[in-house]
Order: C-alpha cells, then sequence, then structure tokens
C-alpha cells in the first residue's frame, strides 16, 4: 500500500499547519500512513507519494517508486482525492482478532478449543493466532476463557481484556473469573445448542411458545452477559457436524504430526 | 532516551481512543514541525505483518503515542517484531490527556 511523505526539507518550502494537518488527517481517515519529513531519502522500497511545496529540482524526483505531488501545482483537494482513490485498495475490515500476552501464556491450549472460527493454531508446539481475520468482530469471548488473562483485544472497551493491566480488581469487575464449566455445563457451545435444542422440543411438546423461547432468551443473556458475545456471533456458531469435522481434522494434524 | 522516533497511532477503524485527543495531539505534532510518523491503525499492521512495523519499532529509540503498552507489545510480539524495552516508551492515549501525550513525545527526557 502506498505510504505518503509530507516534504519539507530542502528543495522544498514549508507548508502552513492547517495544510499540513488536513493532510495528514486526510491520509489517516483514508487508511494510509503518512510521514512529516525534512530527509530526501525515501526509506521505503514500496511506492510512496511525496506531498509538498517543491522545487523544479527536487531530489526526489529521480526515484521509480516515487510519485511526486506539487503543492506549487495542485490543489490540496485534488491531492486529497488522489489520496483517497489510492486507499481504496484497503479491504474494509476492524482490525479486531485476540493479542496474546506471552508473559502471562502458560500455552494450554484451551483457546485454541474454545474457537470454532480457526482463529488459533499452534506453531513451534506454542499457541498462536493464526488467521486473525477469521476473527469475529466486537466477539472477546476467547479473552473470558483463558484462565491466564492472557488474551487481550486492544480494541476492546474495558481492562484487562484491552491491553490495561491485570490486577485483582479489574478481574472481579470483567468478571474474568467465571467458571464456565459451572455456567453451562463444559462445551460452552455444545450446551448452548443442546439448550437451544431442548427449547425446541419443549417447544415442540408443550406447545408453550413463550416459556421455549424465554428459556433461549434467559441462555444467550446469561452467555452474553458472562462472555460478552455479539449477537452476530451467537447466529453464526457452527452446527454439530462442522465441530465434529474440525475435530476430526484436529486429529488427524495431531496423528500425520506423529502424536497420539 | 536518547533522540528518538516519534510514532502516532490513529486507531482509525475504532473509537476507544477520543477524538479530541487525537486531533489535539496530531494539530500539537503539525505545529511544532517536528518529524515523525503517523499510521492508521497498529493493529492493521500488526495482523497483516506488515514490514514496516519492524522498521518503526526496533530501529532505535521510539516514543510511540498509542493505547495500553501491554497490548502494543503483544501486537509487536505477535507480528515477529522485537520488543526491546529500553527504547520503546509507549505513551497511552486512552488514559492520558492531549497535553500529556505531546509533552510526553516532544520531551527528549526519559519520562519514565
Ligand atoms: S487459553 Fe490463555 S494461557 Fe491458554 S494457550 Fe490460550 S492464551 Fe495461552
Ligand atoms: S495499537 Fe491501540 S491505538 Fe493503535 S490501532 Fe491498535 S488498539 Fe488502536
Amino acid at each position: 500500500m502506498t505510504h505518503i511523505v509530507l516534504y519539507e526539507g530542502p528543495g522544498a518550502q514549508s507548508m502552513q499547519v492547517d495544510e499540513r494537518l488536513s493532510l495528514m488527517s486526510a491520509c489517516l481517515e483514508s487508511g494510509v500512513r503518512v510521514e512529516a519529513s525534512n530527509e530526501t531519502e525515501v526509506d521505503s522500497d514500496g511506492p510512496v507519494c511525496v506531498i509538498g511545496y517543491l522545487d523544479q529540482d527536487s531530489a526526489h524526483s529521480e526515484k521509480d517508486n516515487v510519485q511526486l505531488f506539487n503543492l506549487h501545482e495542485l490543489e490540496q483537494e485534488e491531492i486529497i482525492k488522489a489520496i483517497e482513490e489510492k486507499a481504496q485498495e484497503r479491504k474494509p475490515w476492524k482490525p479486531w482478532f485476540p493479542v496474546i500476552d506471552f508473559d502471562r501464556c502458560t500455552n494450554c491450549m484451551q483457546c485454541l478449543t474454545f474457537c470454532l472460527f480457526n482463529v488459533y493454531g499452534v506453531e513451534n508446539e506454542t499457541i498462536t493466532v493464526a488467521n486473525p481475520n477469521n476473527c469475529k468482530t466486537d466477539c472477546p469471548a476467547c479473552s473470558r476463557v483463558c484462565p491466564e488473562v492472557a488474551i487481550m483485544f486492544p480494541k476492546y472497551k474495558a481492562g484487562p481484556i484491552n491491553g490495561d493491566e491485570v490486577n485483582e480488581q479489574s478481574l472481579e469487575r470483567e468478571k474474568m473469573k467465571v467458571d464456565i464449566s459451572s455456567l453451562l455445563g463444559g462445551d460452552i457451545y455444545s450446551a448452548l445448542r443442546t439448550r437451544s435444542t431442548e427449547s425446541r422440543t419443549r417447544f415442540a411438546k408443550e406447545r408453550d411458545d413463550e416459556r421455549a423461547l424465554k428459556e433461549r432468551q434467559r441462555c444467550y443473556k446469561k452467555l452474553k452477559e458472562a462472555l460478552d458475545i455479539p449477537d452476530s456471533v451467537l447466529a453464526s456458531l457452527p452446527d454439530q457436524d462442522m465441530i465434529d469435522m474440525k475435530r476430526r481434522a484436529a486429529m488427524d494434524d495431531n496423528q500425520a504430526e506423529g502424536g497420539v | 532516551m536518547a533522540e528518538h522516533k516519534i510514532v502516532y497511532c490513529n486507531c482509525t477503524y475504532a473509537r476507544i481512543i477520543e477524538k479530541d485527543v487525537k486531533q489535539a495531539v496530531l494539530q500539537a505534532l503539525s505545529e511544532t514541525g517536528v518529524a515523525f510518523t503517523a499510521v492508521p491503525d497498529l493493529c492493521e499492521m500488526a495482523a497483516q505483518k506488515d514490514p514496516e512495523l519492524a522498521r518503526l519499532m526496533s530501529t532505535g529509540p521510539v516514543k510511540l503515542a498509542a493505547c495500553y503498552k501491554r497490548a502494543v507489545k503483544g501486537l509487536c510480539h505477535s507480528s515477529g517484531v522485537t520488543w526491546n524495552d529500553d527504547d520503546i516508551e509507549v505513551i497511552n492515549m486512552r488514559e492520558t490527556d492531549a497535553e500529556g501525550v505531546v509533552k510526553a513525545l516532544l520531551n527528549t527526557e526519559a519520562l519514565s
């Protein structure tokens, strides 16, 4: 992805503060990295756009990867438009994924077994976040099942999940010590499905729409409150076949690697 | 800390840092005319294992305005970037007001 250099070094005149600020903001809001620089050398092999009040013989002009936008010749709006066009290369994605604090992690692999969306993996026998893009936006559930409080989501609203220091007070506040097993009995997802099947059965037998619905809602509410799982994630839980497939695949992989 | 790089993370894709704080920090940096790098979202760089992250964080002293140090350290670890505690100072814009952030970024004396 292109990055921008706001150049005000030798061979260029200074910008107005407002000008510098609005170019800077436009880049950042479009998702483009920007440098305020006085260096004639651009330390990058990738595509770079240099913006500035550049003299005719600007030091940047000879480089292949550098495109010049001269404020002597172009309006600021034209340049901002060009930046926004370049930014369209980026796929829209809120960077939301678990980040492991390896000063706390004990490599117990509970997060690996808990997450059904293949976010976690194992590399050199160590837990890793293998597929950050698979993570469900705004779902911090796996951080709540980590016994060591080692999983962070930097964009989460509260500590210690957001990366704030782990202390007794924050543990209490975030109910990090919630015992998932006692909450819903073992595998939380299968418990959820069982509950929902049970409610459906009861619904069919008793023809009691309201009670069945209430039971499901109670269960969902409990989960949502304890783990902060968004509705969209609850709605997209994989079914039993998918989980079985995942389990078999993991076992096959393990056997192929010489595991038990 | 000796001569240091200044890096600012705009946390563009979330609203966890107050807009006023981000704007005031950017404004102050723009007013001083100091050289610095502003990245839209450090989390995204880490997820993409952007080589630029290593260039920013592990080539000499750096003062970074972002969020919690534990989070930034974890992000660097996740993308294989070496973390040198002596060289990296993280200024937390979730907890510090704009004035404090700017002071920490521009003050060449070690703060902690
Ligand atoms: S659950 Fe926590 S301690 Fe266990 S491997 Fe995952 S991050 Fe590490
Ligand atoms: S590192 Fe912190 S401030 Fe920067 S994008 Fe990630 S959550 Fe936002």
